[in-house]
This record gives C-alpha cells, sequence and structure tokens, in this order.
C-alpha cells in the first residue's frame, strides 16, 4: 500500500503497488497506440491515394480530431458503454478495456492524419515509378506503408505521447479505482487533489522517464533502420 | 484466347497534350519502331519529356491517341522507363531491382541471378547492399536503368539521363545504353546534348514548341539539315 513514503524511496524500492500503476498505464497506452495503429495507418493511407468528393472536407476534420478534448472523448465512450448505452450489454465501463477504448480514440485521428501526410508526400515522389511498373492498388499502398515505416514512427510516438500524458478521458470510463484501474495520470490527479504530493511528484517523475525512455528507444531504432534501408 | 499484347510499335496520331491553357504537345504524329535508337533532340520546354511519359502511358493525351502494337490503354508490360529524376525507393540497390522484377512477375528463385546480373551489367555489383538513397547522382542513373531493364523491356525510355553528370558518369550511362541496344532493345531517349546525339543515334526526332520540326537518320539530320531551327540547333547557336 502506498503510504506516506517520500517520491523518490517509492520509486527506487520499487514499490509493487506503483509497479501496478506503472504496468496497467503502459499496458492501456501500448494497447491504445497499436489498435489506433491498425486503424489509422490504412485510414489514413487510402485517405491519401483515393480521390473522392469531400476529402478536402474529410482532412480538415480528421487534422481537427487530432486536437479532441480527453474529456470530451471520455464522455461519449463513458455514455456508449454505460449500462443504458448503446454498448452498455458489454458491461466494459470502469474497466481497462474501456480505458483502451476511450485512448484509441483519441490516439486513431493523430496516427491516421499523419499517416495521411506522409503517405501522400510519398506517393508524389513514387507514383510515376510505380505506374511506370505497372503495380496495382494494393501493391502500391504495401510499397507505401513499407518505404514510410520509419516516419510513421514518427506518428507512433506522437500517438503514445498523446495516450501517456492524457488523464481527462481514462479518469471517466475508468473511475480510477485503487488497484485496477488507476494509472500514473490518474493516480497523480488523485493524490494531487488529496494533498500527497510527494507521492504525485514520484509518479510525474516516472511518467516523464517513461516517455523519454519510449521515444529513445522509438528513435535508435528509427535511426539503426534508416542506415539500413535508406 | 486473349491475343498476346505488344507493347511496340508505339504510334502517336495527331496528339496533344495540354496542362490548364498550355499546349505541351500540338499535333505529334510519329511512330517509334524497333530498331536503331532514337534520339530526342530540342531545347528546354521543346516537350521532350512530356512525349516520353505520353509513350510510356504516364500522361494521357487531351487529343488525339496514342497505341501500343495497335491497341489504346495497353498497361506497361515490356516497355520502362528512367524519369528525368529517378526516385529511389528507401531500399538497397538490389532491393529496388527486386522490387521491379516482383511487379513484372519474375519468380522468386529467378530473381537474385537476375539481380547479380543487371547489377553487374551497369557496374554496381559492390554496392547491392547500399541504400539506394545514399548512391551518388551517377550511381542512381545507373541503378534507375537497370532496374528500368528488370522489367525486360521490348522499348526503353530515357530522359536526359545524363544531364547532370560529370564526363566520366556520362560515359558509362552512353556505354550500357549502347550495350543495351545491341540486344535488340529499342532505346528512345532525349537529350539536349548534340554531342551525345551524335554519338548514340540511329535516328532523330526534333521538337520544338511542342511539335515536331524535322525527323530523319542521324547521319542526314547532322549534314544536311531541312529546316531553320535544325540548322540553328545544329550550329549551336540559341534556339529559343
Amino acid at each position: 500500500m502506498i503510504g506516506d513514503a517520500s517520491a523518490l524511496q517509492l520509486v527506487l524500492t520499487g514499490d509493487p503497488a506503483l509497479l501496478a500503476i506503472v504496468r496497467l498505464s503502459l499496458i492501456v497506452s501500448l494497447s491504445a497506440v497499436v489498435l489506433a495503429a491498425l486503424i489509422g495507418i490504412p485510414f489514413g493511407a487510402a485517405l491519401a491515394l483515393i480521390q473522392f468528393p469531400g476529402r478536402q472536407a474529410v482532412i480538415v476534420v480528421l487534422n481537427a480530431l487530432m486536437g479532441l478534448p480527453p474529456v470530451v472523448v471520455g464522455l461519449a465512450v463513458f455514455l456508449a458503454l454505460s449500462r443504458a448505452g448503446p454498448l452498455g450489454s458489454w458491461g466494459l465501463l470502469f474497466t481497462p478495456k474501456a480505458m483502451i477504448i476511450a485512448q484509441t480514440v483519441l490516439v486513431a485521428p493523430i496516427i491516421a492524419a499523419l499517416t495521411r501526410q506522409t503517405i501522400e508526400d510519398l506517393w508524389l515522389e513514387y507514383r510515376d515509378e510505380l505506374n511506370a511498373m505497372n503495380v496495382g492498388p494494393v501493391g502500391r499502398v504495401a510499397t507505401l506503408i513499407w518505404d514510410a515505416r520509419f516516419s510513421l514512427v514518427t506518428a507512433l510516438l506522437a500517438g503514445f505521447g498523446r495516450a501517456a500524458a492524457e488523464v481527462g478521458a481514462i479518469i471517466i470510463v475508468g473511475g480510477n479505482i485503487d488497484g485496477f484501474t488507476r494509472t500514473m495520470t490518474t493516480a497523480i490527479a488523485l493524490e494531487t487533489s488529496k494533498g500527497d504530493l510527494p507521492l504525485a511528484v514520484g509518479l510525474g517523475m516516472v511518467l516523464i522517464v517513461i516517455v523519454i525512455a519510449v521515444n529513445a528507444l522509438a528513435w535508435t531504432a528509427r535511426r539503426a533502420g534508416e542506415r539500413m534501408a535508406g | 484466347m486473349r491475343a498476346p499484347v505488344s507493347d511496340v510499335p508505339i504510334s502517336f496520331e495527331n496528339v496533344t497534350v495540354a496542362a490548364g491553357a498550355v499546349t505541351i504537345l500540338d499535333g505529334i504524329s510519329l511512330t517509334l519502331n524497333p530498331g536503331t535508337p532514337t534520339i530526342l533532340i530540342g531545347p528546354n520546354g521543346s516537350g521532350k519529356s512530356t512525349l516520353l511519359r505520353t509513350a510510356m502511358g504516364l500522361v494521357r493525351p487531351s487529343q488525339g491517341r496514342v497505341t501500343w502494337g495497335g491497341r489504346e490503354n495497353v498497361p506497361p508490360t515490356r516497355r520502362a522507363i528512367v524519369l528525368q529524376r529517378p526516385a529511389m525507393l528507401r531500399r538497397s540497390a538490389s532491393g529496388n531491382i527486386r522490387y521491379a522484377l516482383r511487379a513484372s512477375g519474375v519468380g522468386r528463385t529467378e530473381q537474385q541471378s537476375r539481380i547479380d546480373e543487371l547489377l553487374a551489367l551497369v557496374g554496381l555489383g559492390q554496392l547491392a547492399d547500399r541504400p539506394a538513397r545514399r548512391l551518388s547522382g551517377g550511381e542512381q542513373q545507373r541503378l534507375a536503368l537497370a532496374r528500368a531493364l528488370a522489367r525486360d523491356p521490348a522499348i526503353l525510355f530515357l530522359d536526359e539521363p545524363t544531364a547532370s553528370l560529370d564526363p566520366a558518369a556520362t560515359k558509362a550511362i552512353e556505354d550500357i545504353v549502347h550495350a543495351v541496344s545491341q540486344r535488340g532493345i529499342k532505346i528512345v531517349m532525349a537529350t539536349h546534348d548534340l554531342g551525345e546525339a551524335r554519338r548514340l543515334a540511329g535516328d532523330i526526332v526534333m521538337l520544338h514548341r511542342g511539335r515536331v520540326i524535322e525527323t530523319g537518320p542521324a547521319a542526314a539530320f547532322f549534314n544536311t539539315p531541312q529546316t531553320g531551327e535544325a540548322k540553328t540547333f545544329i550550329a549551336g547557336e540559341l534556339l529559343v
């Protein structure tokens, strides 16, 4: 149980309650990024390549959705998953799964919008070559996503940053239940309002270190990959 | 049974290409037959690139029609192009060629021997694993040539492949073009370099302001040009 110990003490001794909070935060945010990537990358690529009436409007709306307020997303997912809501029978409200759904909704537009921009730029460069090689639509999408893979890592990182940092959506749909749906950000919000500042500061430091570590890892992987594939 | 699709001969019938209010090609009629290299000459902006891209099928005529082996809208099967600024796929040199081989349906077992052969032809055997975008300008042009040849073309379009290269790199490209032509692949190449045109041409097509000014065997064109524009261009004066 997390008591009045100082922030540094908790971090250094690997307090099990604190580790559980860190673990859940990572599971929720990383799952949301994976799901959002599975939705956002194909959607962004399709939007980059397919011409249709109203495409410009869709792009504007998608770009605007990058700035969705987390509390509004939380509220919408809360209404959908609450007992009287359309998905109420799933019984997911106040579970980690509900938090993953909410963060997926937040992150998918970010990944889709950044993917659209990346793939469209690469398509302008590759278009004549791929047409000259008689590459069909499916092959085009596969080629562009594969060749843009290092740039797309940046889109995933932006999505992860958003998910790891937000509190508004998951506190509404998760409920910040101790030992079940408590994450770093919801714990910080709670401990700060309770006045337990050392714990809040400790969690804040852990959160920042994790975000930096994930970015450093992705950066290293990207550099190594670029050296090999150009 | 479908008749086998052929890419040659390529016929332009009164082809006009316009971009907005600008006419880039203006009523071109021309047939490209197998044989010795055809060199397109003319000043910048005369329509050489657009003519090549139209012959490749990358640009659709605004008016008139282009036929490949007598048919319209034939997807590129045995024709290939080296663009003026070739895009290097974000893969290794051999990866770029493998991509072209796969796109034209060459089986996995055959790919590696073809890659080795094509890289050797363009003198890039040592750089097979180098990322294509890290190659020098001349090396990229040669890789683009190898990648185009991977499609086993009957006709190969080259858009000023030596435009920004030094003499050594230019000679390397011209030697490859010569060797490729000897194998029976029809070369259609744009250049504004008269020396290069003399070295490579079987016959000449001269363009100016989107129109064909003069065509004919290279020797006749250079020795007894028929039009004022051709005389001016050959004399090395500024044709505007």
